[in-house]
């Protein structure tokens, strides 16, 4: 069998809280076979679980709908996609703006983003009122196998 | 979720668990918000030895118990931050509301 340098995996769920973790343990795994340091794998479970945790808190407010994630891996890029058919991002440049949020009252931050950027080489936001909102981040994995 | 806590006449201590997302920030949010009513805690320490992974829906449960512990009058603190925590401490600007100690002040 001939492996193809590049590799996907692609998953959907709930809108649950619950799912966070099982979605940030789907990535770790997948990732495990590029030997990642303990801070690179740490960057991107954090930045999936904020795009995650947006896409349930934001996207589907009072309603239950699909997450997708979806993250490739090729070579030492890695690439993740969440994505959710919500109420979508009105201004995405005020978005991304560090402690931004439209949640005050619920004890939001406004720093998700932020850390998606502080973490991600790259984070690309597609958003459309009404249709959904589509987070990809790109990550250059640096260190040698190991620690 | 049972968070583990320690209470000494006005002050409370929790540990804070290993992972801290959206389901376990909501949790910690109301049982700490119950504890410091029932014992009229003044102050409040985060213990954060455990802690592995916080993202910002923690920070949003610590600004909250930080400003209700303001209303009071009381104070909060966090300790044993691991490099991880430290990290996503000082990105949110958390040192400026909450006292982290750090080791070298224990002796
Ligand atoms: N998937 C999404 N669907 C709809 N709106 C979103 C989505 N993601 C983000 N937003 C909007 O962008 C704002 C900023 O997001 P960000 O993650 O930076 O902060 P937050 O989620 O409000 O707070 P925190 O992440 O610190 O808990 C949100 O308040 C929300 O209005
Ligand atoms: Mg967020």
């Amino acid at each position: 069998m001939i492996r193809e340098q590049e590799q996907e995996m692609s998953m959907r769920f709930d809108s649950y809280p619950e799912n966070e973790q099982f979605a940030r343990m789907v990535v770790t795994a997948f990732l495990m076979d590029l030997n990642p340091t303990v801070d690179e794998m740490a960057d991107v479970k954090t930045a999936v679980s904020e795009a995650v945790t947006n896409a349930i808190i934001h996207g589907y407010e009072d309603c239950v709908g699909q997450v997708s994630l979806t993250c490739r891996k090729h070579g030492k890029d890695v690439m993740v996609t969440v994505s959710d058919q919500g109420k979508g991002i009105a201004d995405v440049e005020r978005a991304r703006e560090p402690f931004f949020t439209t949640k005050p009252e619920a004890e939001r931050s406004g720093m998700g983003f932020c850390f998606m950027e502080a973490f991600m080489d790259e984070v690309h936001i597609t958003s459309a009122e009404g249709r959904g909102t589509s987070v990809e981040m790109k990550k250059h994995l640096h260190l040698p196998a190991g620690e | 979720m049972e968070f583990l806590y320690e209470t000494k006449t006005g002050s409370l201590r929790i540990f804070t668990p290993r992972e801290i997302d959206e389901c376990v920030a909501s949790e910690m949010r109301e049982e700490a918000d119950m504890l410091i009513d029932n014992y009229q805690i003044r102050h409040l320490i985060f213990d954060f030895s455990n802690t592995e992974f916080m993202d910002s829906s923690g920070i949003g449960m610590l600004i909250g118990r930080s400003r209700k512990m303001g209303y009071i009058g009381g104070s909060v603190e966090a300790e044993n931050l691991s490099e991880r925590v430290q990290k996503i401490f000082t990105l949110a600007g958390l040192p400026k509301l909450i006292t982290v100690v750090k080791e070298e002040q224990y002796d």
